[in-house]
This record gives structure tokens, C-alpha cells and sequence, in this order.
């Protein structure tokens, strides 16, 4: 076992772990605060890659922004000690079929495909890389999903403040 | 650092795998829209180690993956305020927030 190995073994059985339990926990709150943990450790999975900003990116807004939007809804809508009721049999047996069928599907099917892993050298990931590429109209420019995400905000931002004011 | 000796491609996509399941149980079991929610964004997140780590591995010279995971983590944060809102007024009308006592459209 070398380092990264360990690292990464850490990182997954936290995120395994944490996610099965945030969503088999009956407190709602103690829920959200345990996808909380998996997006972090999903953040490090990401900074082991080399995406130092897509890993800041993920703390900043999943950590930072959406876990604390959802306790934040989860505080108005209701009390912090109601407990979710138990899952009905007749929703745990087919969700958790679907789960196993599914994990082995794809598992059977990603186990029988090759991967070639490339031999190009990477190329190294900077903010001026990343920026000039976001903004870039040449072959490997994004600049028109760039465009289209801030329209999206801008949209998403009205359409909730519509949706939420007082009538 | 180089990955690809210590860890295998396939070690990141049985992760990514794993959580996506877990998210889509996640959903057909709970009731509470909240945790649904939760639930999603557990599936987005599965998502988003599978873009990276084949970007990784399969084509290090590029950033397609990347980009690909900052546009699917914008959409799930614009989800998340748009579906929040949404609950805060379900819960405003209805005082609920399960799915199976929400069955009216117009009150």
C-alpha cells in the first residue's frame, strides 16, 4: 500500500459510508450534515487529480452553498427533532432491487470494457489555462456553454425569486 | 503525481457507481422532498467524479471533462435554489413537505 492508495482508499470508503448513511438516517438534519462530509471528501477526490480549482470550486459551492441552502430550508420547514417516518416495505424492496441490480449491471459492464489509458503528457491546469479556455472561441474555447450557464443563473436567479415572494 | 499506476480507472468508476446508486435509492425510498433533493445532488455528484477522473486518465492533454464538471455543478446549484423555493412555498400552502400529501395542483 503506497500513499495515494491509502488516500484514496480513505476518501471512497467516506464518501461510500457517508452517502448510504445520509440517506438511511431518519434525522433530516443529520442527514444533510453527512452529505456535507462526502462532498468534502468528494473535493479531495478531486484535488488527488490535480483539479485544484474544480476541488475549490466543489467546496465553495456544494459545502458552502448548497448543503447550507438546504439546512437552511430544512430549519423552516421543520422541527429539528421530527424524525422522517420509516420507509414503507413497499418502496425499500423495489428501491433497494433497483439499487443491487443496477450497481451489478454496471459493474459487470465496466469490469468487461478495457480502458487504454493515455500516454500524452498532461497538460498543466492553471488558472490561465482554465480562463483563457472558458472564454476561448478557437477549437477548445467554451465560451458559448459560458455564455448559456450565465443566462441560466440569471434566469434561475428571477424564476426563484417569482417563485418565492408573498403574494 | 502519477495516478494511473497506483489507482485504476475502473477503481474511480465503481466509486461513482456506487454513490449514484445509493442517490437513486435515496429517492425512491424517502418521502420528504428535502432528502430527495439530497438525493439528486449525491447523483450529480457521482456524475461529476466520473467526468473527472476520465479526463484524468483517458485524455490528461485536455480540459473537456473539467468544464464539463464546473457547467453540471452550476446547474445543480440553480436546481438546488429553484427546487428550495419551490419547497418553502409547497410548505407555505400545504404546512407539509411529503411528496404524498402534496396531490393538488390548484388549491
Amino acid at each position: 500500500m503506497t500513499g495515494p492508495k491509502i488516500i484514496f482508499f480513505v476518501l471512497a470508503a467516506a464518501i461510500v459510508v457517508f452517502s448510504i448513511l445520509s440517506i438511511v438516517n431518519r434525522k433530516i438534519l443529520r442527514a444533510a450534515i453527512y452529505l456535507l462530509f462526502v462532498m468534502v471528501a468528494v473535493a479531495g477526490l478531486f484535488y488527488m487529480m490535480n483539479f485544484q480549482f474544480l476541488a475549490g470550486v466543489q467546496l465553495i459551492l456544494y459545502a458552502g452553498g448548497v448543503v447550507v441552502l438546504i439546512i437552511f430550508s430544512i430549519l423552516l420547514t421543520s422541527q429539528i427533532n421530527s424524525k422522517l417516518e420509516k420507509p414503507r416495505t413497499s418502496h425499500l424492496i423495489p428501491g433497494v432491487i433497483t439499487a443491487v441490480g443496477g450497481i451489478v449491471l454496471s459493474a459487470v459492464t465496466l469490469l468487461q470494457f478495457t480502458f487504454k489509458p493515455s500516454q500524452s503528457a498532461s497538460v498543466e491546469i492553471n488558472m490561465q489555462t482554465i480562463g483563457l479556455q472558458l472564454l476561448g472561441t478557437s477549437e477548445h474555447g467554451y465560451a458559448l456553454p459560458f455564455e448559456v450557464i450565465s443566462i441560466l443563473l440569471l434566469a434561475a436567479l428571477v424564476g426563484t425569486i417569482f417563485i418565492a415572494r408573498k403574494t | 503525481m502519477n495516478l494511473q499506476s497506483e489507482i485504476p480507472l475502473e477503481y474511480m468508476t465503481i466509486l461513482s457507481t456506487l454513490v449514484f446508486f445509493i442517490g437513486l435509492t435515496g429517492v425512491l425510498i424517502r418521502k420528504n422532498l428535502i432528502t430527495m433533493l439530497m438525493s439528486i445532488e449525491l447523483m450529480l455528484n457521482a456524475v461529476n467524479i466520473n467526468f473527472v477522473a476520465f479526463n484524468h486518465y483517458l485524455y490528461p492533454n485536455r480540459l473537456e471533462g473539467h468544464f464539463f464538471a464546473l457547467i453540471v455543478m452550476a446547474i445543480a446549484a440553480a436546481e438546488a435554489a429553484i427546487a428550495i423555493a419551490l419547497i418553502i412555498n409547497i410548505y407555505r400552502k400545504f404546512s407539509t413537505v411529503s411528496v404524498d400529501d402534496v396531490d393538488e395542483l390548484k388549491y
